[in-house]
């Protein structure tokens, strides 16, 4: 008796083979065609439509690839100078002070530089700002009124909170606001405030999103967030139907935080025509006015948009800090181990 | 034949291989340092007891699922066969966020090891299912006419013949969870996956990813060690003669209990992800949905998954044949290489792929093949277990006789041993199916630009908080990784 069967495993190896092969369809580029190669640590959602509006301007192609800022970081350090990679869009400034750290990042020209608020670039040059957000407070609004919400992150020791707290240890706004906090307050009361946290049951999320969700649920009172995670879910459930509600922190201290995302050109493509044209469209009024307008981030330049039903950057003011300050992440690491939230 | 499945051995333990490689390269005294605190002991005591806990579910689950749907004359049998294959197609992320969804808060260990448990169970049922089918019930009725009760045939006779499958089984299902990363980070229950990510997302620390990696691979090595000392002691298959099993003439009240928990099982692992999802659709605020985006990120998930489970095939079968075949500490040492780089956390077995492929093909950087090659490594443990099982079902003295008449060795091995053992084999290429279509870390860093899955679709629209838009990737996910788990049920159907 003859069985049909490991022929059939031929045909279907080979055809699942082929059927591979022609998702991709590799177009050969002209030789004139312009194109560039983005690593996007921000999600497609977000600035997938500037990019094609960036492509019809320019004419220039853009090949993007979406993933985590953080683990994209991770594989631009296994690249190397190999990095198919021209620019690097980071949700975390973080994720570029790594790659700056090797020497994986050109110095940008002095033009694009000048354009953003300094206290928003790195200091060496090698990346600038894009946008900011504000560390906010979001609270149950169907269990609290706002005046109830504290606008310091210090009352949340309080053992009225009990429980009730939600933060994210591992994730870098966290971290980079924990920082502010060494910087500005001390050693010892951003210690005391994170001992105080752990010891009033504070609930341990993985990230942000995931903390909005578990307050617009009711699982707990109040979490510390960025204030744009707010407007990407009410953009999607409807603003009315957020029972989630932000609380801004009280200006002029670390509670009212605003954190950046940022971009760099890759160091084998320092003189890189079509990187700098990019870079410099991202902070051009236009690119400035598309995240302010539709992601709802604050604009680092000077005297630039701001956003339509959120408070101006001017009237969160953040702290007085030299944001090259906030690079000691390995002492808040360090710090948050100590604790035992890492 | 060792040299044979030296290769693919080699190939499985690219993760391992990067993981020594990065930690050879790191300070030894900030190495120490950094892993020597309370912390990593107690995610490491975490990561085992939820696996523990998450192998002797399933046992608990699969090993009266798989007895009920081939030794009970149940109606519809190919239903409960289904239901009982269908959990492996719901990626345990999505059943993880559907329990959130529904019940707001709930978190820790218990309910991240009943998902777990939920999920993995098949990975029991399964083999168990098989090996059941497999295994004369001549011994078993011989034992009756001998004069044992039914619950003394169960525990003498049939336990000890399906335990090697079941084991098989419960190592899959403890390696998944020492590895799985979406359920724990969405239930809230800090493992040493949950660790390797901070050290990542903190302050991108490698050296210390990597040594909490190492010590996760350590874990693995005791279940995998465990799993084969208890193999080794098993009884050796007596090669089946075909002869159907009888169907035990259960009264109606144990197929009615029998009935009762297949219903809930499938409604805990099946039902509640499912309704979360649907629910979770219509609460959504009406948003166009990008059909042609779906259409092309499932036809890209369905073409890379069956590409990659037929690498993973092509790797598996050496060293499932030898380990099958020749009881050798050499086929020992290299079948748990093979298992233990699938424990690596996702974020790590992406980098050291990107590390392989650029060095060693940097042509093919990001391109489908590198997909493809990764899926191959990432899952030819999946297809190890049951090919290695179906192999070593085939009986020797027919290969004998094939050699005899003059066949060469390989010429048997394709025309004897691969057409006796095609069942199994298939098996285990539709389990790397339907677990590469799912996967994530390795997809992101490797796919070519432009080129999407159903899952890089779905973390893409869940990482901005977009559930409602999310949900149509989620359920066409599991659609598509149903066809593989569907054919998985029907390929136990035929001994």
């Amino acid at each position: 008796m003859r069985s049909p069967r490991p022929r059939f495993l031929l045909v279907a190896i080979t055809a699942s083979l082929i059927l591979a092969g022609c998702t991709t369809s590799p177009v050969a580029p002209e030789p004139d065609d312009r194109s560039l190669v983005v690593y996007s640590g921000r999600d497609e959602e977000l600035v997938g439509p500037l990019l094609d509006a960036f492509e019809a301007e320019s004419g220039i192609t853009i090949k993007v690839r979406y993933a985590n800022s953080i683990e994209m970081a991770a594989q631009l350090l296994e690249e190397g100078d190999r990095t198919p990679a021209q620019v690097f869009l980071s949700q975390e400034p973080g994720a570029l002070g790594a790659l700056s750290a090797e020497g994986l990042l050109a110095e940008l020209p002095d033009d694009i530089l000048d354009t953003v608020d300094p206290q928003y670039s790195s200091t060496d040059g090698t990346w600038v700002g894009l946008t900011g957000r504000a560390r906010v407070i979001a609270y149950d609004g169907e269990e609290l009124t706002e005046d109830e919400v504290p606008t310091t992150v210090f009352d949340l020791t309080d053992p009225q909170w009990r429980g009730q707290v939600g933060i994210a240890p591992t994730n870098a706004s966290f971290q980079s606001f924990v920082t502010a906090l060494r910087v500005l307050e001390g050693e010892d009361t951003a210690e005391a405030w994170l001992r105080g946290l752990v010891a009033n049951d504070v609930q341990i999320f993985p990230r942000n999103g995931a903390i909005l969700e578990a307050v617009n649920t009711g699982v707990i009172d109040v979490g510390l967030i960025n204030h744009y995670y707010w407007f990407q879910q009410a953009a999607e459930v409807g603003a009315q139907n957020m029972r989630a509600q932000l609380r801004y922190g009280e200006p002029g201290t670390a509670s009212a935080l605003v954190n950046v995302t940022g971009a760099g050109i890759l160091t084998p493509s320092a003189d890189n025509a079509e990187a700098l044209e990019f870079v410099r469209y991202l902070l051009s009024v236009e690119g400035q006015d598309y995240f302010v307008s539709q992601t709802t981030e604050y604009s680092v330049i000077p005297g630039g948009p701001a956003p339509a039903d959120a408070p101006a950057l001017d009237d969160i003011r953040g702290p007085e800090l030299d944001y090259a300050d906030l690079a000691d992440l390995d002492g808040t690491i360090a710090l948050l181990e100590k604790v035992g939230l890492l | 034949m060792v040299v044979a499945a030296t290769l693919p051995a080699l190939v499985a333990a690219i993760p391992l291989g990067y993981l020594v490689l990065r930690l050879s390269q790191s300070d030894p005294e900030r190495l120490i340092a950094s892993l020597w605190r309370a912390r990593t002991l107690e995610l490491a005591a975490n990561s085992l007891g939820l696996s523990v806990t998450v192998a002797v579910g399933c046992l608990l689950i699969g090993v009266p699922t798989a007895w009920a749907i081939t030794r009970l004359k149940l109606p519809a049998p190919a239903l409960w066969r289904a239901l009982a294959t269908l959990p492996l197609a719901i990626p345990s992320y999505v059943a993880a966020f559907a329990w959130v969804a529904t019940w707001p808060g709930i978190s820790g260990f218990w309910p991240t090891a009943a998902i777990l448990t939920l999920a993995c169970a098949p990975y029991v049922t399964l083999p168990v299912a098989a090996a059941l089918t497999m295994a004369d019930s001549r011994y078993a009725d011989a034992a009756r006419t001998l004069g044992a009760n039914p619950a003394r045939v169960l525990l003498r006779v049939t336990l000890p013949r399906i335990a090697p499958a079941a084991a098989a089984g419960a190592l899959l299902a403890a390696l998944y969870t020492l590895a799985d990363f979406g359920a724990v980070s969405l239930l809230r229950y800090p493992t040493l996956t949950w660790g390797v990510h901070a050290a990542f997302e903190g302050s991108l620390d490698r050296v210390l990813a990597a040594a909490l990696s190492a010590v996760l691979v350590a874990l693995a090595f005791v279940f995998v060690a465990g799993e084969q000392l208890m193999r080794r002691r098993a009884a050796r298959a007596v090669a089946a003669t075909g002869a159907e099993p009888t169907l035990a003439t259960a009264g109606a009240r144990t197929r009615a209990a029998a009935i009762a928990g297949l219903v809930v099982t499938a409604a805990l692992s099946i039902g509640i992800p499912l309704g979360a999802l649907v629910i979770r659709l219509t609460l959504g605020v009406d948003r166009d949905l990008e059909w042609p985006r779906l259409a092309e990120s499932t036809a890209s998930t369905l073409g890379l998954g069956l590409a990659g489970a037929a690498i993973a095939v092509l790797l598996a079968l050496p060293i499932a044949t030898l380990a099958a075949r020749y009881r050798s500490f050499v086929g020992g040492i290299l079948e748990s290489f093979a298992y233990l780089g699938h424990v690596v956390p996702g974020v790590v077995v992406g980098l050291s792929l990107v590390f392989f492929t650029l060095a060693v093909a940097p042509a093919l950087y990001q391109t489908v093949f590198a997909l493809v090659f990764a899926y191959g490594v990432l899952f030819l443990p999946k297809a190890l277990g049951s090919s290695r099982s179906a192999i070593r079902n085939v009986p020797p003295a027919l290969e004998d006789a094939a050699r005899t008449l003059g066949l060469g060795r390989l010429a048997t091995w394709w025309r004897v041993t691969a057409r006796i053992a095609i069942p199994g084999i298939a098996a285990g290429g539709l389990l790397a199916a339907v677990t590469a279509m799912k996967e994530l870390p390795a997809t992101l860093m490797l796919r070519p630009i432009g080129i999407e899955t159903l899952a890089t679709e779905l973390w893409q629209k869940t990482a901005i908080a977009a559930y409602g838009a999310a949900t149509p990737y989620a359920i066409a996910l599991v659609i598509v990784a149903s066809i593989p788990a569907f054919f998985l049920a029907r390929s136990g159907d035929r001994p």
